[in-house]
C-alpha cells in the first residue's frame, strides 16, 4: 500500500505541480517551488530501493527501471537547483521574461512527469503517450529563447521527433498483432508482463518486423546516426538545463523503451537476436560523432556529439549482451548521465559568463573562473573516460567484454573513444588553459548540483558498494 | 464475408490513393482538400471495422477522426494560410514523375514485406496493415518533398493517418491507443500552429529555405 501510495505520488506530484507552477506568476516562488517538486519526487523515489508495488496492469517496477527511475528524478531535482541559478542571470540580460519563465516552469514539471510516467508504465501503449508528451514539452522549452536558431532546432527536433515518435507506434501496433492470437484481444496484449509470459508463442517474423520500427522511433530519441540530426540543434539552442536533462535522461529514457522491446524479442526463440543491430549502428553513431567533434566551435554543440558518441557506446554495449555488457551498458549509462549534466550544469554558466557559446572566444578559464574552469576540467576527464572516474570502469567493462568475444569490434570501440578522447582534450585546452580570452563577467555558479554529480562519478569509479554491485548485476540479467 | 472484407480493402486501398492524390499536390488549397479526403476515407474505415469487429470504441475514433482530421484540423490550416498570407504554391524537391514513382515503389515495398509476415493473422488486419504501412510510409515521403512547414505538416498528419488505419484494422487493439493518437495529434498541431506563427513572425515566411540559413552546424 505504501509502495503503491509512493508510486502515485512520483506520478502525481509533477503534474500536480505543473498545474500548479502554470497558475502562479512569480518567477521567484515558481523557481523555488519547481525545486521543492522535484526533490519531493526524487524522495518518493528513493523509497522504490526499498520496498516496490507488486506490478500491475497500469505500473509495474522491476531492477531494471528503478535504476532509471532513480537516476531520473534525482537529475530532475539537480537540475532544477542548476536552472534556478541560471534563469535569474537570463532575466537580468533579458533572455528570458517572467512570462516565459512561467511557462518554463510548468514544462520542466510536465517533462518529469512524463519521462516518469514513462519509465514506470507497464502497457506499451501508455508508455509510447508518455515519451511522446515528453517529447512535446521539451520541444516547447528549446525553442523558448524565440531566437531563428531555436525556432529552427525546435522545428527540426519536432518533425524528426514525431516521425520517430510514430514510428515507434507503428511498431507497437505491430508487437500488439503479434501478441494478440496468443494472448487473445484487448489490453493484456499491451502489457509488460503478460507479453513477455507469452512471448514464445509470437510469430517471430511480426515481432522482427516490429523491433525495426522500434528500433527507427525509439533510435531516434537515442539520438542513434542516421536520425540524430535534431539532437546537436536542440542543445545547442534551448536553455542550458533543457540541454542537461536532454542528454542526461530524455535519451535514456528512449534507451528503456527499447531495451524493454529488446528483452520481448530475446524471449521469442525465432526472431532475430536484435543484439547485431543494435551493435552496428551504436558503433556507427559512436565513430561518427567522434570524428565530428573536431569541427565544433560552440561549445554546447561540442558535447551534444559528446552525448550521441557516448550514447553509440551505451547502445553498442547492450547489444553485446551478455551479463558483462549489460552491467557495462547500464554502468555507463547511470555513469553519462550524471557526468554530461555536470558538464552543462558548468557550461551554463561558462556561457552566461562569457557571454557566448563560441570557443575562440573563450579561454584560460582556470585562470578567470578557478571554480567553474576545475569542474569543466573534471567533467571532461571523467567523459573522457580517464581515471579515476567511473565511467573508465564502464568503458574498461565495455572494452574487456567485447574484447574477450569480437576483438575487431573492441578495437573500434577504443579507436571511436581515442578519437573523442583526443578531440575533447584539444578542445579543453583552449577553453580552460593558456591566456585568458573573451569577457569576464562575474557568475554565481549553484555549484551543489556539479559538485553532487562529479562526486558520485568518482565515488563510484573509485569504490562501487557490493549492494549496488548486485542490484546492477540483477538488472543486467533480466537484460538477458 | 466476403463482402464486407471487399468494403474493408476498399476503404484501405482509398486511403493509399488518396494519400498518392497528396504526393503531387504544389497548391495549398489542393494540398488541404485531398488531406480532408484522407481524413475521412480514414473515418470510414474505421467506422467499417468498428462495425465488423462490432466494437464500439473504434465507433468513437472513427468520429474523432471525422472531426478532428477531416474537418477541424485543415480547416484551421487554411485559416493559418489565409491569416498569413502565405504563398499558394507549395516548392517541392523532385519532379512529380520521380516522386509518384517513388510511391508506387513504396506502396510495392510494403506490400512485399507485410503480407508474408503477417499470414497468420486474419485477413482483414493482414491487408490493412499491409496498406496502412504504405500510407505511412507515403507520408514520410511527401514530408521530404516538401520544402513548405504547411506541406510538411500535411504529410505527417497523413502519416498519422495511416498508424490510425493500422490501428484500427488490429482487432481488439485497446482504446488507449486511439485515444492517444487522437490526442498527441492535437496536441502535436497545436505546437505546430505556435511555430507556424513564429515562423512567420521572425522570417515573414514559411518557407523551410528560409530557416536552412540559419541551421547552426557550421559554428
Amino acid at each position: 500500500m505504501i509502495a503503491l501510495g509512493a508510486l502515485i505520488a512520483v506520478l502525481a506530484v509533477p503534474l500536480g505541480g505543473a498545474a500548479l507552477l502554470a497558475l502562479l506568476a512569480d518567477y521567484r516562488l515558481t523557481a523555488r517551488l519547481n525545486i521543492l517538486f522535484s526533490l519531493v519526487a526524487f524522495l518518493f523515489s528513493l523509497s522504490f530501493l526499498f520496498r516496490r508495488p507488486p506490478p500491475g496492469p497500469l505500473f509495474m517496477i522491476d531492477d531494471l527501471n528503478v535504476v532509471f527511475i532513480v537516476l531520473n528524478t534525482f537529475v530532475g531535482f539537480t537540475t532544477s537547483l542548476f536552472s534556478a541559478g541560471y534563469i535569474g542571470h537570463e532575466l537580468e540580460t533579458g533572455r528570458l521574461t517572467p512570462a516565459t519563465l512561467r511557462f518554463y516552469h510548468a514544462m520542466y514539471q510536465l517533462m518529469l512527469f512524463g519521462m516518469n510516467l514513462a519509465l514506470v508504465a507497464a502497457n506499451i501503449g501508455v508508455m509510447w503517450a508518455a515519451v511522446e508528451l515528453a517529447t512535446l514539452s521539451t520541444v516547447m522549452m528549446v525553442g523558448i529563447y524565440r531566437t531563428h536558431e531555436a525556432i529552427e532546432a525546435a522545428w527540426k527536433y519536432f518533425i524528426l521527433g514525431s516521425v520517430g515518435i510514430a514510428l515507434a507506434l507503428f511498431g507497437t501496433i505491430l508487437v500488439y498483432l503479434a501478441a494478440r492470437p496468443v494472448v487473445g484481444e484487448g489490453n493484456a496484449g499491451m502489457i509488460w508482463t503478460v507479453l513477455l509470459a507469452h512471448a514464445r508463442g509470437f510469430d517471430p517474423a511480426l515481432l522482427d518486423t516490429a523491433f525495426v520500427f522500434l528500433l527507427l522511433g525509439y533510435g531516434t530519441k537515442v539520438g542513434l546516426v542516421p536520425m540524430h540530426a535534431w539532437l546537436p540543434d536542440a542543445h545547442a539552442e534551448g536553455p542550458t538545463p533543457i540541454s542537461a536533462v536532454l542528454s542526461g535522461l530524455l535519451l535514456n529514457v528512449a534507451l528503456y523503451a527499447l531495451l524493454r522491446f529488446k528483452i520481448l524479442l530475446a524471449a521469442c526463440p525465432g526472431a532475430i537476436a536484435p543484439g547485431p543491430l543494435m551493435v552496428a549502428l551504436g558503433l556507427v553513431s559512436a565513430l561518427l560523432a567522434a570524428f565530428m567533434l573536431y569541427r565544433r566551435r560552440d561549445i554546447k554543440r561540442l558535447f551534444a556529439y559528446s552525448s550521441i558518441e557516448q550514447m553509440g557506446i551505451i547502445v553498442f554495449a547492450f547489444g553485446m549482451a551478455g551479463p558483462l555488457g549489460n552491467l557495462a551498458g547500464l554502468l555507463q549509462m547511470a555513469m553519462h548521465s550524471l557526468t554530461k549534466s555536470a558538464i552543462f550544469f558548468s557550461v551554463g554558466h561558462v556561457a552566461q559568463a562569457k557571454g557566448t557559446q563560441r570557443m575562440e572566444e573563450m579561454g584560460g578559464l582556470t585562470e578567470s573562473h578557478p571554480l567553474l574552469g576545475w569542474t569543466l576540467v573534471a567533467g571532461v576527464v571523467a567523459i573522457a573516460g580517464l581515471p579515476p572516474f567511473g565511467i573508465f570502469t564502464s568503458e574498461f567493462l565495455v572494452v574487456s567484454s567485447s574484447f574477450a568475444r569480437v576483438p575487431l569490434l573492441a578495437a573500434a570501440v577504443v579507436l571511436a573513444l581515442l578519437v573523442a578522447f583526443g578531440a575533447l582534450f584539444v578542445r579543453l585546452g583552449g577553453i580552460a588553459f593558456g591566456p585568458v580570452r573573451g569577457e569576464v563577467g562575474p557568475v554565481r555558479a549553484s555549484s551543489f548540483p556539479i559538485f553532487a554529480h562529479l562526486l558520485l562519478v568518482l565515488a563510484a569509479g573509485l569504490w562501487l558498494p557490493p549492494p549496488l554491485i548486485s542490484w546492477f548485476r540483477h538488472a543486467a540479467a533480466l537484460l538477458g | 464475408m466476403g463482402f464486407s472484407f471487399d468494403i474493408a480493402h476498399l476503404l484501405a486501398g482509398l486511403m493509399v490513393l488518396t494519400s498518392l492524390l497528396l504526393l503531387y499536390q504544389d497548391r495549398i488549397g489542393a494540398l488541404l482538400n485531398v488531406l480532408r479526403l484522407h481524413g475521412l476515407v480514414l473515418a470510414l474505415a474505421l467506422a467499417w471495422q468498428a462495425h465488423l469487429q462490432s466494437a464500439s470504441d473504434l465507433f468513437l475514433a472513427a468520429t474523432i477522426a471525422l472531426v478532428v482530421k477531416a474537418l477541424v484540423i485543415p480547416g484551421a490550416l487554411e485559416r493559418l494560410v489565409e491569416r498569413l498570407a502565405i504563398h499558394r504554391l507549395i516548392e517541392t524537391v523532385g519532379g512529380i514523375g520521380p516522386t509518384m514513382l517513388g510511391g508506387i515503389a513504396l506502396v510495392a515495398l510494403s506490400l512485399r514485406v507485410m503480407l508474408p509476415i503477417t499470414a497468420a493473422a486474419d485477413a482483414v488486419s493482414r491487408q490493412d496493415i499491409a496498406l496502412a504501412l504504405s500510407v505511412v510510409l507515403i507520408g514520410l515521403l511527401i514530408m521530404v518533398t516538401r520544402r513548405n512547414a504547411v506541406g510538411q505538416v500535411a504529410g505527417f498528419l497523413s502519416l498519422d493517418n495511416g498508424i490510425d488505419l493500422a490501428a484500427g484494422g488490429a482487432r481488439g487493439m485497446p482504446l488507449v491507443v486511439e485515444l492517444s493518437v487522437a490526442v498527441s495529434v492535437l496536441i502535436a498541431f497545436i505546437v505546430i500552429g505556435i511555430f507556424l506563427f513564429r515562423i512567420r513572425e521572425r522570417f515573414d515566411t514559411v518557407d523551410l529555405a528560409a530557416l536552412e540559413e540559419f541551421r547552426g552546424e557550421r559554428r
